[in-house]
């Protein structure tokens, strides 16, 4: 049986119905884990026996009876990865940095803390770009993650492992983190529909902190209801994390599929200049179009602030970078260097443990919030900031989704970027506005260029996670069945 | 522009060292950088007040009462060099660091 071709949601219901146990889907993701894994290189650490352990639980507990005692039966026994900088207790959680290669978690994150309360194997952790810095997962530690569209692309980053993993079939569905836009540029350039939620939505308890007022918790899937399950198991407030929002979850699939006549969507005109790639307009026109015959209302709408989005996210992210990464010293955790002086130790250690992007934004972060330098950089950057946060919230005011691409280009060329950081940046341009702003946004496949798949961006209204799945789900039905890549 | 010095600067206060051939990469990667950031200055930000998280979060507080934690065993399991119940580092009372 063609498992790798099913979605989440549709090997849940086969478990429930035990047309198939969780066994023998763990055991057949774990294979074609082993069969791609060479070509494609999208896990870090794969969890063998765990995750059969794991699903032997799962299969003795699958009665209707026993499944009562589990929080949720929405991904009942379906493996799930776990990008590489979400912690689960005893297993190697690296981030994909070298500094990092013998560290174990020594608590489950709470979304990992939910899954296994949902009865959801979990079957490892997915290569990434290291401490998720990166547009292309080539800055990963470990081993680059390839395209399986195309072997000699990149998937995107920083979540490159978890799309690849997905859209190769190694897995039906796994966790991702996006700080500005790690979630949905992978996705767009794998073909995957991934969800970056509300800030505060998902609690980043045992999460390896990035740029701390930015980086949410989500998931990779090969369709939007799946992405509604996972987030169903996942959302919500947690204690531990005093930055969650104490915000009721709606049920995610209840409208799942409700009629989106008169849905007012806006196309910021900031986005659809000439500078847009030809063919990627061509799939977003089809797209609006398609969502327009489904009875939504389409208007133009502005986003002037938004043009400044990449040099504010840099900013801010690389101070909040370069002071989350200032625990990395060697002395607790850590690979550590061999010196006898203390200072010369936390040196050797940051110098050999961190690539070269982790230093490169080290090094802006503490530029920007040094002595001197704060006002110019780091405050007018969280004042732009508040600019762009109010022009989504004004647009949001007249329209009840925003649509733009995903990402400028499909899938790069290894390399092609790597040379230049600020090329390699502007990667992210459709994204990080997001990110700055807070708000929940999905990109879903909407087609092909020369092969190579193409993303369209919903981004909602806060905690408006419930109608981009709704959406969502409503204009991947209209789209039809995509393909799957030939491996 | 950033000088060599400023990169050095920078470093020692990021604690990290780099290769001689590595300072002049980073010297042009920062300077492009942060030359792209310039276009902020077009902004007239005077009345704006910064915005640090978007959530309008207060303070919350947990109640005080006493829990089970993380024991000691489980945090040292990921010392690089421990001793019994303790972390060992190199010596720090008596050297010259100079770095306060």
């Amino acid at each position: 049986m063609e498992l790798y071709k099913k979605t989440a949601s549709e090997i849940t219901e086969m478990i429930k119905n035990k047309e198939i146990t969780s066994k023998e889907v763990t055991k057949y993701f774990l294979d074609r884990i082993n069969l791609l894994e060479k070509k494609i290189g999208a896990f870090s650490n794969v969890l063998k026996e765990k995750s059969m352990e794991s699903a032997e639980i799962y299969d003795n507990d699958n009665s209707e009876e026993k499944r009562k005692n589990y929080d949720s039966d929405l991904l009942f026994g379906v493996p799930v990865a776990l990008k590489d900088n979400i912690l689960s207790k005893g297993d190697l959680t690296t981030a994909s940095s070298r500094i990092l290669k013998n560290y174990k978690g020594i608590y489950d994150a709470t979304v990992v803390e939910r899954l296994k309360k949902a009865g959801v194997p979990l079957i490892g952790k997915a290569n990434m770009d290291e401490f998720a810095m990166g547009s292309s997962n080539e800055n990963s530690a470990i081993k680059p993650v390839s395209n399986p569209w195309d072997l000699s692309r990149v998937p995107g980053g920083s979540s490159g492992g978890s799309a690849a993993a997905v859209a190769a079939g190694q897995v039906p569905i796994a966790l991702g983190t996006d700080t500005g836009g790690s979630i949905r540029q992978p996705a767009s350039l794998t073909g995957t529909v991934g969800i970056k939620p509300t800030y505060g939505r998902v609690s980043r308890y045992g999460l390896i902190a990035f740029g701390s007022s930015l980086d949410q918790i989500g998931a990779l899937a090969k369709s939007t209801e799946d992405l509604a399950r996972i987030m169903q198991i996942i959302a919500g407030y947690d204690e531990k994390d005093p930055t969650t929002a104490d915000v009721e979850v709606p049920n995610y699939l209840e409208n799942i599929n409700k009629d989106i006549k008169g849905l007012k969507i806006g196309l910021p005109k900031e986005y659809y200049t000439d500078e847009l790639d030809e063919n990627i307009k061509k799939v977003i026109d089809k797209a609006v179009k398609e969502l327009e015959e489904t009875g939504a209302e389409v208007r133009e709408v502005s986003l002037p602030y938004t043009k400044y989005a990449i040099s504010t996210y840099y900013i801010i992210s690389s101070a909040e970078a370069a002071s989350n990464l200032s625990r990395y010293d060697g002395v607790r955790y850590g690979v550590r260097g061999n010196n006898e002086n203390i200072e010369d130790m936390y040196v050797e250690s940051r110098s050999e443990g961190f690539g070269s992007e982790v230093k490169r934004r080290i090094m802006i972060g503490n530029y920007v919030l040094s002595s001197g330098f704060y006002d110019a950089y780091y405050k007018k950057a969280s004042q732009v900031r508040r600019l762009i946060k109010n022009d989504f919230e004004r647009v949001l005011e007249e329209v009840d989704i925003i649509l733009i691409p995903t990402s400028p280009t499909t899938a790069f060329k290894k390399g092609e970027k790597n040379n230049d950081p600020m090329q390699m940046y502007l990667a992210d341009i459709y994204t990080v506005s997001v990110n700055m702003a807070g708000l929940p946004a999905i990109s879903v496949p909407a087609g092909f260029v020369n092969g190579l798949p193409v993303g369209i961006q919903m981004i909602g209204n806060y905690f408006k996670e419930d109608l981009l799945f709704n959406v969502s789900n409503v204009y991947e039905k209209k789209r039809g069945q995509i393909e799957y890549p030939e491996l | 522009m950033l000088s060599k010095e400023d990169v050095l600067k920078i470093a020692k206060l990021s604690k990290l060292e780099f290769e001689e051939n590595e300072i002049e990469k980073f010297r042009t990667d920062l300077n492009k950088i942060l030359e792209h950031m310039e276009e902020l200055n077009s902004i007239d930000t005077s009345d704006i007040e910064p915005l640090f998280n978007v959530l309008d979060l207060k303070d919350r507080l947990r109640k005080d009462e006493v829990k089970e934690s993380y024991i000691k065993k489980e945090l040292l399991e990921n010392a690089p060099e421990k001793d019994g119940d303790f972390i060992i580092v190199p010596k720090i009372v008596g050297n010259e660091n100079t770095d306060n």
